[in-house]
């Protein structure tokens, strides 16, 4: 009743001399620190191993002494100030960022083209091929492993030698329902049919409908395939060690045993690295995003 | 009046079509037809070899003898003592950690939405580190808990200097430590699955639910969490075959124990020269398809459940 | 349409004049006795069921802003009236219904509903039921359950709840949909399942949130029908808000036309549309040509024609004289008896069924300044069989106003 002497927010006061009860604002307060209680506790959980990372990698465990030590030992690539041999790391990131370029290529070329005409000709195709492609979340890493040692046992002495590089076909696999889903979303929100309808009655041939038409319209979820593909293989482990393969994620582990002040820092570059791309890919679909509606606000 | 004029044009011109070239066309069907498929020879091809033949090799292991006959003989091995033990510890973390993850995650999803722009920064920005840390699992999760809370952990020596009391250095390797290192990826796994559910809840139901009397507890318990029920309970099962199936973090934390199945596997996968171990392995990875197949059928029976109405 | 709409009078007081005055007058369609049950009936249900509103120098002002969405906005309404607020995209009018509804607060005034003020009490307590513009149906209901959603909060008994539910979706025309899931629904059943369930708790005032917008154009005409018809019946207080002034004339008992957080005028459909009080009124509903003219406040001289003017008229030469289509005369050339009126070119003329419309552009170059330095133009309607004969673009005819009263600003 008195809130008026109280209160100091004079619009409230200049419109009338009791200001009627504000439950909907108190609501909304109630909710602002339940929401704030949440999300900083689950922040919290996921922020604390990280920080601690980072202090792990700064203080040594033992002497309790600070130092960037590991930090620069993989930035110069020299590790004999801790006593470790960095050649391993080397080996598997150049392994495993060989991997990402391979797999995905040929998880674009075994895609994308296949999932672009079925969407066109045939629904049936097509839900054989969602079936086929999310089967791996079905079949985890794990079984899939034991299954691929005979083949890969065969292939490295009959076709292939025991480079990691032809991990790429088992990871094409693994990364396979994630490649199909960002590739159905950017499918199903543009009306393909009618693209292709339209431009084959302009005259453009197949190939060219194809690169002119429909992935300038993909691009967005052939970049977010691509990306969510590189993540996954970035930090495969089980594969690669079960078939006795080099990749980034053996390398650690194996340097972990050694050093692990290193072998922290890399994983921190490592998901550093993920988030950078993930934010990149945040960035560019936003960006296409804006200039897309851009360009319909100038036609109307 | 124009429209319908309009419509008549093209439905007169398709009808004399067919007729005049109906055995041409159907021959250019069929082909256009195998042309489809002949397209998708090289998925299904490279599947087969990579998806299907991996498979088969596991089905077909677990029921082979030695020399290649069939048996059922292996399978008694899944009913030894540490084998049992391993399943059951597996599902006790898995269910411990997916619904630890699931509330916990589907409370976040619930925090980011309400009340915010649909495009909010900060909702960005917690969806982004969530796609990266749900796919941040295996040897650098397991260095991340290790920095934290193991033996000279960030996490144990601050215990330690502020209160005395000494962390056991095998919490880690425990079963509430190993529940807590899954949480890790769950909870993010649950934001990215769950927000979206979250977002289909439109405000008008709640304004609309006020307006006919109702109050808070009714509107959650009669209208918003039947709303999401489905929903949750699938992200739950996909968060339950998650855990299930990680093999890394686990093979990083212990290095010896095969305390889950996955770990199992791999200790099989080592001795498969042992005759005693023979189609172990197999086993095994034949029972985990069990387990994860039917737990995406429930998860389907669920969303189609909720279908009747979506 | 209904007797109430033609004498601008609302449905209570129109019962309670057929009842005390004539009881064998016609009362929707029905005579002799059954009238005097009917209009008991009818002033029974709107003293129980019917709140009278006052809104009292109503502010709303939203967080994070400055601008005030409503201000001091004032509007009574009486027991089972129908108003429409009516007004462009932002004009407040949602926001007046929301506040009425507790679902804003507000920042100064207060609400009053049947004498009682509700000013503090909470969405859930005051006893109004609203239908959104849509999406507002619960998915995991069907429609039935739905209607049945507000009584089951209630505490109404099962068999009583569905009961009255099956009552309500009989009344829109959905007994036979009643299983459905509502997203199995076309919108406009949606909607009359919102309808439905708005109704079902035997609201003290029925709040319409733009209902029809989502629909279809024949939808849209045949539900607003229905809601004016169900609203009669039940004569429970309704206030709908609307941006389609077509909507607003056909359903309201009085509109009121809103403008930057208040209402300028609030008046029965024809009075608004034929004694508009200010020049947003005017211009906002129906067409207004706006033609110079010099005004002593209570005539104007337009096209050298006498116009009488209505209350609210600026005076001064020039000043903008407001004359509706339909008010307009128009000639050929040379064939006109009256010395008034200005020469014009046809520009279009568009045929509406009964009607015509012919855009003209003035000849005379002098009343460029009033049309942004471009030739003056000027839009008449007349009755289709009026046009004159062979009547084509480019033609010489002359334009001459009315005298029916016309608002000068």
């Amino acid at each position: 009743m008195n809130t008026t002497t109280e209160t100091t927010d004079t619009q409230a006061a200049a419109a009338a001399p009791n200001r009627p009860p504000q439950l909907r604002a108190a609501r909304v307060r109630r909710q602002g620190v339940i929401k704030f209680v949440i999300l900083f506790v689950t922040l919290a959980f996921l922020f604390v191993p990280l920080v601690s990372m980072l202090v792990f990698t700064l203080r040594h465990p033992l002497s309790g002494r600070w130092s960037l030590a590991p930090w620069i030992a993989i930035f110069t690539g020299n590790g004999e100030s801790l006593g470790a041999d960095l050649t391993v790391l080397w080996q598997g990131l150049g392994a495993s960022l060989a991997l990402c370029a391979v797999t995905v290529v040929l998880m674009l070329l075994l895609m994308v083209p296949t999932m672009v005409i079925v969407h066109i000709r045939s629904k049936a195709l097509e839900r054989a091929i969602e079936w086929v492609a999310t089967l791996p979340l079905t079949i985890p890493a794990i079984v899939l492993v034991v299954g691929l040692g005979p083949i890969y046992r065969w292939l490295s002495s009959a076709v292939f030698d025991t480079n990691p590089i032809w991990l790429c076909f088992a990871y094409v696999v693994l990364v396979m329902p994630f490649a199909f889903r960002a590739i159905a979303v950017g499918l199903n929100s543009i009306d393909v049919k009618t693209l292709v309808e339209a431009s084959r009655s302009l005259g453009a041939s197949w190939p060219k409908v194809f690169f002119r038409v429909i992935i300038p319209n993909l691009w967005q979820s052939i970049l977010s395939a691509s990306f969510i593909s590189i993540a996954v293989v970035l930090g495969e482990y089980t594969v690669a060690s079960l078939l006795g393969r080099m990749n980034l994620q053996v390398a650690l582990y194996q340097l972990g045993q050694s050093n692990s002040q290193i072998s922290t820092a890399m994983s921190l570059l490592a998901l550093l690295f993920g988030v950078v791309l993930l934010v990149a890919l945040d960035l560019i679909s936003e960006h296409i995003g804006r200039s897309r509606t851009g360009e319909t606000k100038e036609g109307k | 009046m124009t429209a319908s004029i309009a419509q008549h044009g093209p439905v007169a011109t398709k009808g004399a079509g067919p007729s005049a070239t109906s055995a041409s066309s159907a021959i250019a069907r069929h082909r256009k037809e195998l042309g489809t498929f002949a397209v998708t020879v090289p998925f299904f091809a490279y599947t087969a070899c990579f998806l299907l033949a991996p498979t088969v090799i596991v089905v077909v292991g677990a029921f082979q003898t030695r020399d290649g006959g069939f048996t059922l003989a292996n399978f008694s091995k899944l009913f030894e003592a540490n084998t049992v033990s391993a399943f059951v510890t597996s599902i006790i973390v898995s269910i411990a950690s997916s619904l630890i993850g699931a509330v916990v995650g589907g409370l976040a999803s619930y925090a980011l939405v309400i009340g915010s722009k649909p495009n909010g920064l900060l909702r960005r920005m917690v969806s982004a580190i969530s796609s990266v840390l749900a796919q941040f699992g295996g040897v650098m999760l397991a260095f991340a808990f290790i920095a934290t809370i193991g033996i000279n952990g960030i996490g144990t020596m601050l215990i330690k200097q502020v209160t005395g009391l000494t962390v056991n250095p095998n919490w880690l390797s425990s079963l509430p430590g190993l529940v807590t290192v899954y949480c890790y990826f769950q909870i993010p796994l649950m934001i990215i699955i769950f927000l979206p559910a979250v977002d289909s809840i439109r405000p008008q139901w709640r304004e609309a639910c006020e307006s006919l009397g109702g109050n808070t507890f009714q509107y959650w318990t009669r209208i918003a969490c039947p709303i999401l029920a489905p929903r949750f309970i699938s992200a739950f099962l996909l968060l339950f075959a998650s855990a299930f199936s990680a093999y890394a973090t686990a093979a990083a934390l212990f290095s010896q124990r095969s305390i889950l199945v996955p770990l199992m596997i791999q200790g099989a996968m080592r001795n498969e020269m042992d005759p005693n171990q023979q189609g172990f392995a197999q086993v095994l990875a034949f029972a985990m398809i069990v387990v994860v197949a039917i737990v995406m059928l429930l998860s389907h029976a669920v969303e189609k459940r909720a279908g009747r109405w979506q | 349409m209904s007797l109430a709409q033609q004498n601008n009078v609302t449905a209570g007081e129109q019962a309670e004049h057929e009842f005390k005055n004539d009881p064998t007058a016609t009362l929707e369609g029905v005579r002799g006795k059954d009238v005097t049950k009917a209009a008991k009936a009818l002033l029974k249900d709107s003293a129980t069921r019917g709140g009278g509103i006052r809104m009292q120098d109503v502010v709303k002002i939203y967080p994070g802003s400055s601008v005030r969405a409503l201000d001091d906005f004032n509007l009574d309404i009486k027991p089972g009236e129908m108003v429409v607020l009516l007004g462009g995209s932002g004009c407040g009018k949602s926001t007046a219904l929301r506040s009425l509804a507790g679902l804003e607060d507000i920042q100064g005034g207060r609400i009053l509903v049947g004498g009682q003020d509700v000013t503090g009490v909470p969405v859930n307590k005051r006893g109004m039921s609203m239908v959104f513009q849509a999406y507002s149906l619960f998915p995991h209901m069907t429609a039935v359950e739905n209607v049945e959603f507000g009584l089951e909060v209630r505490g109404v008994g099962r068999e009583e709840r569905r009961r009255i539910a099956m009552e309500q979706l009989e009344l829109v025309g959905l007994a036979d949909q009643a299983n459905k899931f509502t997203q199995q629904m076309s919108g406009g059943q949606q909607q009359r399942v919102a309808l439905a369930r708005a109704l079902a708790i035997k609201p003290r005032v029925l709040l319409l949130d733009e209902p029809l917008s989502a629909l279809d154009a024949k939808v849209r005409v045949q539900l607003r029908d229905q809601i004016r018809r169900i609203q009669l019946t039940t004569g429970t207080t309704t206030v709908f808000v609307t941006h389609d002034q077509e909507e607003a004339l056909a359903v309201a008992d009085r509109i009121g036309v809103m403008n930057h957080g208040r209402i300028e005028q609030i008046a029965a459909p024809q009075d608004l549309y034929q004694r508009p009080a200010t020049e947003y009124v005017a211009t906002f509903i129906g067409l207004t040509n706006r033609l110079p003219g010099a005004s002593d406040g209570e005539e104007a001289v337009v096209f050298g024609q006498r116009v009488p003017l209505l209350p609210g008229s600026k005076r001064g030469d020039p000043v903008a004289v407001l004359v509706r289509p339909e008010n307009i005369a128009l000639a050929r050339a040379g064939e006109t008896a009256n010395a008034a009126g200005e020469h014009a070119r046809v520009e279009v003329i568009h045929f509406l069924g009964a009607v015509a419309r012919v855009d003209c552009e003035i000849s005379s170059g002098e009343y460029q300044h009033w049309n942004k330095g471009e030739q003056l133009k000027v839009t008449v309607q007349l009755p289709a069989g009026e046009l004159p004969a062979g009547l084509a673009p480019g033609d010489e005819v002359v334009v001459t106003p009315r005298p029916v009263a016309a608002l000068a600003c």
